[in-house]
């Protein structure tokens, strides 16, 4: 009998006990978002507070919603996932592979150098980013939320790894029935990587629907706003109104909840496989 | 066959759009910052080189070293509570649980929800009068807390007596963020040792066993040292991530942000006050490379003391 298995008999119950008091710990919060969202705003001033509504008051998230642009925002914030998104398939898998496969001049130094550019940490980019992108004349418009987040270091990286584990032989034989490299690409070692490419769009996807700095920094105008910001805004605005707040904030965590819930296996994996990359 | 220059234009014409994208959005930026860190450059923007003149007002201001150490103490209070924690969690979910799957979930949600929301929530629960964590302490039967209004440190209010300095620990409202941080990074944490742990052969385990271990001398003298890639990762990663923390300052403190009384200001919020509240971009982006220089320090340190101890297979 191996120890974990000792271990297990003599303490089960003692595992499940402190496991579950964590667990409960890590919803509480969502909880008490929730629950306090749908009282009314004399209930949840109330202390000691209750636990659960007394009445459910739905009246905070109409009020939430329609008291500052969130249905805007939240297009605001579709519509830079998915372009952002687009963007970065297309210049991960062209890059991963000239990475892995093209074996020309000056690779290891180019693949080196961006890597480097992983070390740099995202403050250093703050200031520089935004008097670059007033150069351009971007700010306050969708290239700047977009544009500088469509080619990402950590998704070639990782797409690299993975083109490499596909056999040479399958390039040669595609070669003989005449693909080129477009083609090969594209209709072989793409279909293969699903995986792969699923765990970068779920860290796109993610990434855009929680930034937060650089949108704060790059923006101004109310009508352009993405959902993180648009939500700092009306936090600031509405100081006291935690009936509104937490009826605001469940509904911009909610699309992400649900994703999780719905691809929870795929998005835990992709977060491990994050952890291994040396 | 491809001649070689053959092969290296179609090699940049595969990584054209993502070098276009790295070179204008990364590199560019990095060289602009450094050479705006050594002028005095405003909205208007350059006003004259002045040389290092920028990195040494700010580490002659003795608010950027409050700043610093209040992010010192963040970092000193996050790192460990996510290490220990993480790890214990991920022992525990490591045996073959019933409901191991519903325990990961509730342990992951907080890590794919969005900081601005969970600061506004987490403030909620600390609302200094009506929050539901004083409510918690009153059923056990201890005095409420300010939490995010508290400046006094942590063990000034745990010995009851004045410290000086040092002594003091972080306040009590930056305490309240490491406890924030710490709730929410545990579920990537574990992940990751679930999937360090996975990778240790169970037959270490039987013949440790055999030869009479004891389940706590299996974790000590197994577990921990074939773990240790995967701690020392853990570690090195909390620490970057918990220098460069700006949102729960700028959401939950204040106002204004970083109080009260200045002990929730921590290194990037000093930052991003310089260069947007007070428009002096030179003086910030040499704040922004002087948090680089003091991280890559520490992870060099972490790397080389790590190093020793790490035991790789």
């Amino acid at each position: 009998m191996s120890i974990m298995n000792k271990l297990r008999r003599h303490s089960n119950i003692l595992v499940y006990i402190v496991l579950g008091i964590g667990a409960v710990s890590m919803i509480f919060p969502f909880f008490w978002m929730m629950s306090t969202s749908l009282k009314t705003p004399y209930e949840a001033v109330q202390f000691p507070p209750t636990m659960l509504p007394s009445q459910i008051d739905l009246s905070n998230y109409s009020e939430a919603w329609s008291k500052v642009n969130f249905g805007r925002y939240f297009l605001n914030t579709i519509f830079m996932a998915l372009s952002t998104l687009a963007g970065v398939l297309i210049t991960s898998i062209l890059a991963a592979y000239a990475f892995a496969r093209l074996d020309f001049l000056g690779r290891e130094i180019l693949f080196v150098g961006m890597l480097a550019v992983m070390m740099i940490p995202m403050p250093v980019y703050i200031v520089p980013g935004y008097l670059i992108l007033m150069k351009f004349g971007w700010i306050d418009t969708y290239y700047a939320l977009i544009v500088p987040w469509t080619a990402n270091v950590f998704s070639i990286f990782l797409l690299r790894q993975h083109f490499k584990t596909i056999p040479k032989d399958l390039y040669d034989a595609a070669v003989i029935d005449g693909y080129s490299d477009l083609g090969f690409l594209f209709k072989v070692v793409v279909p293969l990587s699903k995986p792969a490419l699923a765990t970068i769009s779920i860290f796109s996807i993610i990434g855009s629907w929680n930034s937060f700095l650089w949108p704060l920094v790059v923006t101004n105008s109310d009508s352009i706003r993405p959902v993180q910001v648009g939500l700092a805004y009306f936090i600031q605005e509405q100081s006291t109104n935690y009936t509104l707040l937490m009826a605001a904030s469940t509904f911009v965590v909610l699309p992400l909840i649900v994703l999780f819930f719905i691809a929870q296996k795929q998005i835990i994996a992709s977060y491990a496989r994050s952890g291994l990359k040396d | 066959m491809y001649s070689r220059r053959k092969l290296f234009i179609k090699g940049m014409l595969f990584l054209f759009p993502a070098l276009i994208i790295i070179i204008i959005f990364r590199f560019t930026p990095i060289l602009y910052a450094l050479r705006i860190s050594f002028y005095n450059w405003g909205i208007a923007g350059s006003k004259g080189f002045v040389g290092f003149n920028n990195y040494l007002s700010v580490l002659q201001d003795s608010e950027f070293w409050i700043a610093l150490s209040n992010t010192f103490w963040y970092v000193i209070t996050v790192v460990p509570g996510v290490v220990i924690l993480s790890l214990f969690i991920a022992v525990l979910l490591n045996q073959n649980l019933k409901v191991k799957g519903l325990f990961r979930t509730a342990y992951f949600l907080p890590v794919v929800t969005s900081i601005i929301a969970i600061s506004i929530v987490w403030k909620w629960i600390y609302h200094p009068r009506i929050g539901v964590a004083n409510y918690f302490l009153q059923i056990i039967g201890l005095d409420p807390l300010l939490w995010l209004d508290e400046p006094r440190g942590v063990f000034e209010m745990i010995f009851q007596r004045k410290l000086p300095l040092f002594f003091k620990g972080p306040s009590l409202a930056l305490f309240s963020l490491s406890i924030m941080t710490i709730w929410k990074s545990l579920g990537y944490n574990i992940i990751i040792f679930l999937a360090g742990l996975q990778n240790i052969p169970n037959h270490y385990y039987e013949s440790a066993s055999i030869d009479g271990a004891s389940a706590w001398q299996a974790f000590k003298h197994l577990t921990l040292p074939l773990l240790s890639p995967t701690t020392f990762y853990v570690i090195m990663m909390t620490t970057i991530i918990s220098f460069q923390v700006f949102a729960p300052v700028w959401m939950m403190t204040g106002p204004p942000p970083g109080g009260p009384l200045g002990t929730t200001n921590v290194v990037v919020y000093y930052l991003f006050d310089k260069a947007f509240n007070f428009l002096k971009y030179g003086y910030a982006t040499a704040v922004a490379f002087i948090l680089f220089i003091i991280v890559l320090a520490l992870t060099i340190l972490q790397k080389r003391f790590g190093e020793k101890n790490v035991h790789y297979e």
